[in-house]
């Protein structure tokens, strides 16, 4: 998977968990699709919102909305938990935070090391 | 509008999969040389009993740019370990937000497959705004760090890898 070259990603990164899927491998998938995105963005505008809630919006059947929600569940960037008689839907944003902070940690460390290198060219340059 | 409850907004709910024991994870939260490892830092102090003290005090780089000794404080409600914490909450150290109150938060932890434990963090913010603001990471612009997502980011790193996301 390329993604994880792109990000510079180490195993020890990754915890899989089915068949050759990781983790990212979800995020990415559930994040390619607009409807999945809408979802999101109903869920960040209001948190905690009901099947009947989210599927309002949509021109698609009760099923079809459950089965997006399934998707996005099994990435991990929503979470549903009983309220009473309600199953309420929420916004998890620590998946996305995870790729994130990779990222930073990556650009940070290639930014120190090329202050590194510099560093050490100008000294030489000096010596 | 309909029947939407208000409660139902002001519900935060964060979930990270981490690779350690659920009792790993249970210290990594409730212990103080722990707790200063990761995300805001500082050294956590629980009476883990109902009724028992929290007090979750300031780093040692807060204090030194003038924050005072305790940043959160309140009072644990349920302790089942390893898995189940449930406290009261409420930030002290600005004062708009020590006059919101105590919240609650609940910290779900959960032994799954292949020696991955799911951590859940449900933190009931109703009628604490500021709070809310600032545990969602929107205030991380201004310095205020990156809210609970980046606190658990923060901590599975740590306790995968041995070392926190910075330094």
């Amino acid at each position: 998977m390329i993604w994880g070259e792109i990000l510079g990603l180490t195993r020890d990164h990754k915890v899989t968990y089915g068949v050759g899927m990781t983790d990212d491998d979800r995020v990415f998938k559930a994040l390619a699709d607009s409807t999945r995105r809408f979802l999101l963005d109903r869920l960040f505008e209001r948190d905690g919102r009901t099947l009947t809630e989210l599927e309002a919006k949509l021109e698609m059947t009760r099923f079809g909305v459950m089965k997006h929600l399934r998707v996005l569940e099994e990435a991990g960037l929503v979470v549903a938990r009983r309220s009473g008689r309600e199953k309420l839907h929420f916004l998890n944003p620590v998946p996305i935070r995870l790729i994130h902070d990779r990222w930073i940690d990556k650009y940070t460390e290639r930014r120190v090391s090329a202050l590194a290198e510099l560093k050490t060219e100008l000294e030489e340059e000096m010596a | 509008m309909t029947s939407t409850r208000e409660t139902t907004v002001t519900t935060q709910v964060y979930r990270v999969h981490i690779k350690a024991t659920p009792e790993a994870i249970w210290d990594a939260i409730t212990k103080p040389e722990w707790t200063d490892k990761y995300g805001y830092g500082g050294r956590a102090e629980f009476d883990l009993r109902p009724g028992g003290a929290y007090r979750g005090l300031a780093s040692e780089s807060m204090r030194s740019a003038g924050a005072p000794e305790v940043a959160v404080d309140g009072e644990v409600v349920e302790a089942d370990p390893p898995r189940k914490l449930v406290t009261t909450w409420r930030m002290v150290m600005d004062s708009e937000m020590a006059s919101e109150g105590f919240t609650r938060l609940t910290w779900e932890i959960e032994e799954g497959q292949g020696g991955v434990t799911k951590l859940t963090v449900i933190h009931d913010l109703e009628g604490a705004p500021k709070l809310a603001a600032l545990v969602s990471g929107e205030m991380e612009d201004m310095g205020a760090g990156g809210g609970w997502s980046w606190v658990l980011s923060d901590l599975k790193t740590l306790l995968e890898t041995g070392k926190p996301l910075e330094g």
